[in-house]
């Protein structure tokens, strides 16, 4: 990867920063942390690595992402808005009644959205029957399964890992967004999990753990996934609940956070200033 | 349709049926694909997996999972069939069938073998009174369950190219044969098996049968009782449950489950809106089940033709009071 390309997909993840803040602020609150610390691998993921079609999102050899952490939504609703899926003014409908934007990803509302998730867990069996139904239909597409830390005390997950194993899905990538924190605290004082990297390689996994914050470290972890293979694979992204926003990584409980007028300048002109820097 | 009731059971054991209709689906639909979980021995599906590993797919025993690995099937264009114990087809699965399934519009069948009291020897454990309710309140969805091996046929069939989430809840054994074989038994229709005029019974799976002998019985009494197949639960036939509610004035329903959130509660809704006369309930009060055979559990639910007739007396009582 050139400077250039790495200056670039930095400032995508910065637009899709200042994207779901836009979402977030325009109805008060929401999850803030989640959202912003995947901000980074959805930039490389849309940036660079997902072959996708704007003009025609349901496209079937398309590659797919299932953000099962759903609460998400509006880190994937930036991506998706500063792509071009919808209009970027959309994004200021978030949870209001009768928006294409609900708080969770929904694959009926939104375009762009390819999986319904929500409910914890639930994201991980579908991706993997997605990306065992696309290889029977002899589709070379790939599946990006982004599932939160706190999450993965969901059993449907570890079912679901097992499953992709035994079918040697290489077709399915998955990202663990390991960003130390959930809603009622750190992982660790909740419900520890011990290493990802383990569990994972130890569930037949090909497995890397990488700086998830950091695009060509990610962008570097996701060039390895696309050699097939006989395993599907998982990058462990190490990441910081919050990343991108000071204000909102020194919050201890940052999972849901209110968004208010002086918060969202003050952030956003932050952003901005960053931006500037890396267009400039 | 023709009915050929008399009394005698149908040859075909049903799991039999169910290993013979499930591969005739796949063969016949490219896009239909059959999930199980580590119970394909018991519907006599196992030999067709081992060889068509890519149309049979065995989950292990990770329920909740193969409920999702459906829906993401049918997202990559398949019209998935999933299988397992009536208990685990509903309860283990509902909030992956709920959201991943029918809230996501993944159109998936699930097939639910030995409800209510078929389960008889797996006991309390394995005993699911409480599965038409779940699936009922599912929004979108079909709840079916077949009242002979002809019906269950046509009503997988049906299954396939139907949207939501369809449940179809059967045990392993034998039924009574009540439809010539190959009948269409279309789903949200309600077969009258028997007219009457003095009451009518709305029954469903193993309990046509008793339903059918309880009838039978009261005809000696020179009590007229019709009977009617309400095999589809939701949709339930409601133009034919306010007709002979209506034409008999008495309505008694039938059901190897829960008294709450099933065919009895679906029969109410119909009675309270379109056809308020005295009706009573042949159904499990409101108990978890136990071990037990099948007869012997029959008799401690009540689920039997002599409750039937019992209750049949009842509400012609109510209605002439």
């Amino acid at each position: 990867m050139d400077k250039q390309e790495v200056r670039e997909l930095k400032a995508l993840a910065t637009r899709i920063r200042l994207a779901a803040l836009d979402a977030i602020h325009s109805i008060g609150s929401g999850h803030v942390g989640g959202a912003l610390s995947i901000a980074d691998v959805m930039a490389v993921l849309y940036g660079r690595e997902m072959n996708v079609r704007v003009e025609d999102p349901k496209w079937a050899d398309r590659d797919k992402l299932v953000c099962s952490k759903g609460h998400a939504g509006p880190g994937v609703y930036g991506t998706l808005a500063v792509k071009g899926f919808f209009p970027y003014e959309e994004l200021l409908t978030l949870n209001k009644g009768g928006t294409r934007l609900p708080s969770h990803c929904d694959r009926n509302k939104t375009p762009g959205i390819d999986v319904t998730t929500g409910s914890l867990g639930q994201g991980t069996s579908q991706a993997v029957g997605l990306a065992l139904g696309d290889r029977l239909k002899g589709r070379s597409n790939r599946v990006f399964l982004i599932v939160g830390d706190g999450e993965m005390g969901e059993g449907q997950c570890w079912e679901a890992f097992a499953f992709a194993a035994a079918h040697k899905l290489s077709n399915l990538v998955v990202l663990i967004d390991w960003n130390k924190r959930q809603l009622d605290g750190y992982c660790d004082q909740v419900l520890p999990m011990g290493s990802f990297v383990d569990k994972m390689t130890a569930f037949g996994f090909d497995t890397v753990q990488v700086p998830g914050n950091d695009v060509k470290a990610v962008a570097e972890a996701l060039e390895r996934t696309r050699n097939g293979g006989d395993k599907p694979y998982a990058i462990v992204l190490d990441t910081v609940k919050g990343a991108g926003v000071e204000d909102v990584v020194n919050t201890e409980m940052n999972h849901s956070v209110p968004v208010n007028d002086e918060k969202f300048e003050k952030w956003t002109s932050e952003l901005k200033a960053e931006l500037a820097a890396l267009e400039g | 349709m023709k009915i050929v009731y008399n009394g005698e059971m149908d040859e075909r054991l049903c799991k039999s049926v169910l290993g013979e209709t499930i591969p005739a689906i796949l063969e016949s639909d490219p896009d239909t694909i059959y999930l199980d979980a580590d119970l394909m021995s018991c519907i006599g599906t196992l030999k067709y997996a081992k060889a068509h590993p890519d149309r049979a797919i065995d989950c292990g025993i990770a329920e909740a999972n193969m409920a999702g690995v459906a829906a993401g099937l049918a997202m990559a264009g398949f019209k998935p069939l999933i299988h397992s114990f009536g208990i685990f087809a509903s309860r283990r699965i509902y909030d992956q069938i709920f959201l991943s399934g029918g809230y996501a519009k993944n159109d998936i069948t699930v097939l639910g073998t030995d409800p209510g009291v078929t389960a008889a020897l797996n006991g309390g454990t394995h005993m699911p009174f409480e599965d038409v309710a779940l699936y009922r309140v599912l929004p979108g969805s079909t709840v079916l369950e077949p009242s002979d091996p002809t019906c269950l046929i046509s009503l997988m069939k049906q299954c396939v190219n139907r949207p939501g989430v369809k449940y179809i809840r059967v045990g392993g054994k034998q039924l009574a044969k009540v439809y010539e074989d190959g009948a269409e038994l279309p789903i949200g229709k309600a077969p009258v098996l028997r007219e009457g005029t003095d009451a009518v019974i709305f029954a469903a799976g193993i309990m046509v049968h008793e339903a059918m002998q309880a009838a039978l019985s009261l005809e000696m009494e020179g009590i007229s009782v019709a009977v009617v197949d309400c095999y589809s639960i939701k949709p339930l036939d409601v133009e034919t449950v306010a007709a002979y509610a209506k034409k008999t004035g008495a309505v008694v329903v039938a059901e190897n489950a829960n008294r709450h959130g099933g065919l009895y509660s679906a029969v109410l809704e119909v009675l309270d809106e379109q056809a308020p006369v005295p009706a009573a309930n042949v159904s499990v009060e409101d108990e978890f089940g136990e071990v037990g055979s099948q007869s012997y559990l029959q008799k401690r639910f009540g689920l039997t033709a002599e409750h039937i007739e019992q209750q049949v007396k009842a509400v012609i009582a109510r209605k002439k009071a």
